[in-house]
């Protein structure tokens, strides 16, 4: 076992080396910024006119939701990144150094939450531009629901590592991160309330992580109840971390081991 | 502790049903380099790999500097480079990033690790494309970074896995004086290759190893030697004439002769006085000499003796990086 300062030096030497590569691929740059913005911009002036809200505009409804989609999707860049260095055999340069093992993940994980940090700028930015207000919310729950994003984004980051472990190239790892993303975040509350959904899908869509993380930014941002959703939320993200740090880690012994 | 660098014996490993090391045994004494030649699918990749600490032995034993790679694997990896037989650079920073990357990763200050960077740079002609990103490099350049990126730190021992597949001979010629410079330094180098001319330029020993088991070793004179002797060769005026001069000659070979185009070949015991017998024989029997040499057998004859297949005639799975235009 590496001591904890060589972990920390380690991870901040491969994140800086993640976070490079974000402004030499225009792809990358796009899915960080354009593609957050235009989703904004297609609901609530596409969508938003046909979809009930109840009794608050659209834009506020939404931007909650539409940002803890962009959050949590924002870990696909570790998948890429993690199954392009096994295929291109970067990660046995890293096991032949004498460095923490452990920070090939940690270093993917952190340079997400950087990451992450920028896309909540340009959501903020877009967001406010579209119409979207704070309603009844204090500045200490507008940081709370800060706060809870990016720990949303850092145990998705897990679930990123372990679907980039699991896939034999970054392609692989691209539909499969869509496949899974999509129907989980259409069949939630981030884009319309769970009520006006069919039977079926609504019970689904309530017992949906999504649903509960939306929820909770609302009743933190826009001053919706109920309240239990923000400390579920904070409950969820300990047990996907739980879940899937472990399973990324073991993975990523099993991959590189061979 | 012994004097060895590097220490292998009875090394096993499967791939589920595939035995790909069946127990083998090889040293390299400090400061030496040992060649490990053998064709594809020999083993060569994975004893390297075993030896780096990437993968785990089903049996025997393996120490670098006497330090056993499963129980010391931490403590060894800081006294290894590894050049692997693909490039393993990162696509997305430029050459200089790359190395001071590893460097850094070596625990190397960052000042340091960025004038080492840059001494390597320069050092494997990368200069112009140093701050370009590796992706629009060429094969033979990626190749060259990914051995810069073995020596950042001077470890004291080496691993180069096909070191120069790929390579144009321009920086073939230039790594071989790299690593000839690394070993004059008192570097250990293990190498593995199928090219026999850089084995035999190269390695103070050569292992020969086959279906994963060492089918021969010594230094690359005594390879040849085991062999047999020297071989003469004569090219006749008159082709017609080949028979008459085998004929001739029967008395003074070790094995039958060989025929080939207006050419005769012949293995003989020894070098001392054969020009001369040989001339006079072939004299006497009325035949013209166009030209007659000695040579002493190559690595070629020694492994196409040993495995009866040429040590590159198999290319099916060797893959060259193909050259992208830089
Ligand atoms: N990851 C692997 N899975 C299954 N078989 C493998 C693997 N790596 C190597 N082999 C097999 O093990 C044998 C030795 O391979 P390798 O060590 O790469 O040989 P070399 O480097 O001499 O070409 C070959 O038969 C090869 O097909
Ligand atoms: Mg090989």
């Amino acid at each position: 076992m590496s001591s904890l300062p060589t972990t920390v030096s380690d991870t901040r030497v491969l994140a800086g080396r993640n976070l490079k590569r974000i402004p030499r691929q225009p792809d990358l740059l796009i899915a960080y910024t354009v593609q957050p913005v235009m989703f904004v911009l297609l609901f609530v002036f596409v969508f938003g006119g046909a979809i009930d809200s109840g009794s608050f505009d659209y834009v506020d409804f939404l931007m909650p939701g539409i940002i803890v989609q962009s959050i949590a999707f924002g870990g696909f860049v570790t998948a890429l990144g993690l199954s392009e260095d096994v295929q291109k055999g970067l990660i046995d340069r890293f096991r032949s150094l004498p460095m923490s093992r452990a920070a090939v993940l940690t270093g993917r994980t952190f340079s997400d939450v950087v990451l992450n940090c920028l896309s909540l700028v340009v959501l903020f930015a877009v967001g406010f531009a579209a119409g979207f207000n704070f309603i009844d919310s204090s500045v200490a729950q507008v940081l709370l629901g800060i706060v809870l994003l990016l720990l949303i984004g850092y145990a998705f980051s897990w679930i990123f590592a372990l679907v980039g472990l699991f896939s034999s190239t970054p392609e692989t790892a691209n539909s499969i991160g869509f496949t899974l993303i999509f129907p989980l975040t259409f069949a939630s509350s981030v884009f319309v309330p769970a009520q006006t959904m069919p039977d079926g899908l609504r019970q689904f869509a309530e017992a949906n992580p999504f649903t509960t993380f939306s929820d909770a930014l609302r009743s933190l941002w826009i001053g919706t109840p109920p309240h239990s959703d923000v400390w579920m939320s904070f409950v969820w993200v300990a047990v996907l971390t739980a879940i899937f740090a472990p399973l990324a880690v073991s993975r990523y012994r099993t991959v590189a081991a061979k | 502790m012994s004097d060895d660098a590097i220490l292998v014996e009875g090394l096993e490993k499967s791939y589920g049903s595939v035995k790909a090391l069946c127990g083998v045994d090889f040293a390299a004494r400090s400061g030496s380099v040992l060649g490990l030649l053998g064709p594809n699918g020999a083993g060569k990749t994975t004893a390297v790999r075993i030896l780096a600490t990437l993968l785990e032995p089903d049996g025997g034993r393996a120490e670098v500097t006497g330090l056993d790679v499963r129980r010391d694997a931490a403590e060894l990896r800081a006294r290894i480079g590894l050049a692997g037989q693909y490039a393993a650079v990162d696509e997305n920073l430029t050459g200089f990033e790359n190395l001071e990357m590893v460097g850094r990763l070596y625990h190397l200050a960052r000042p340091e690790a960025r004038s080492r960077a840059q001494e390597l740079i320069d050092g494997f002609e990368l200069t112009d494309a140093a701050k370009r990103p590796v992706k629009t490099y060429s094969g033979g350049m990626r190749r060259r970074l990914d051995l810069a990126a073995a020596l950042v730190y001077h470890p004291p021992v080496l691993f180069l896995d096909e070191p120069t597949t790929g390579l144009d001979p321009r920086s073939r010629l230039s790594l071989w004086d790299t690593i000839e410079g690394r070993v004059a330094a008192g570097t250990t180098v293990l190498l593995t290759t199928q090219y026999l001319e850089e084995a035999d330029r190269l390695a103070d020993r050569i292992v020969v190893i086959d279906h994963g088991r060492v089918i021969a070793e010594g230094t690359s004179d005594e390879l040849k030697g085991e062999i047999g002797g020297e071989r003469l060769d004569v090219r006749l005026e008159d082709p017609a004439d080949a028979e008459t001069a085998v004929s001739a000659l029967t008395g003074m070979c070790i094995e039958e002769p060989k025929i080939s185009d207006g050419s005769v070949s012949v293995a003989v015991r020894q070098r001392k006085g054969m020009v001369a017998e040989a001339v006079r024989r072939l004299d006497g029997a009325g035949i013209g000499i166009d030209d007659i040499s000695v040579h002493r057998p190559t690595l070629d004859d020694v492994f196409i003796s040993l495995t009866g297949q040429a040590a590159d005639g198999d290319e099916a799975d060797t893959q060259v990086p193909e050259e992208v235009s830089a």
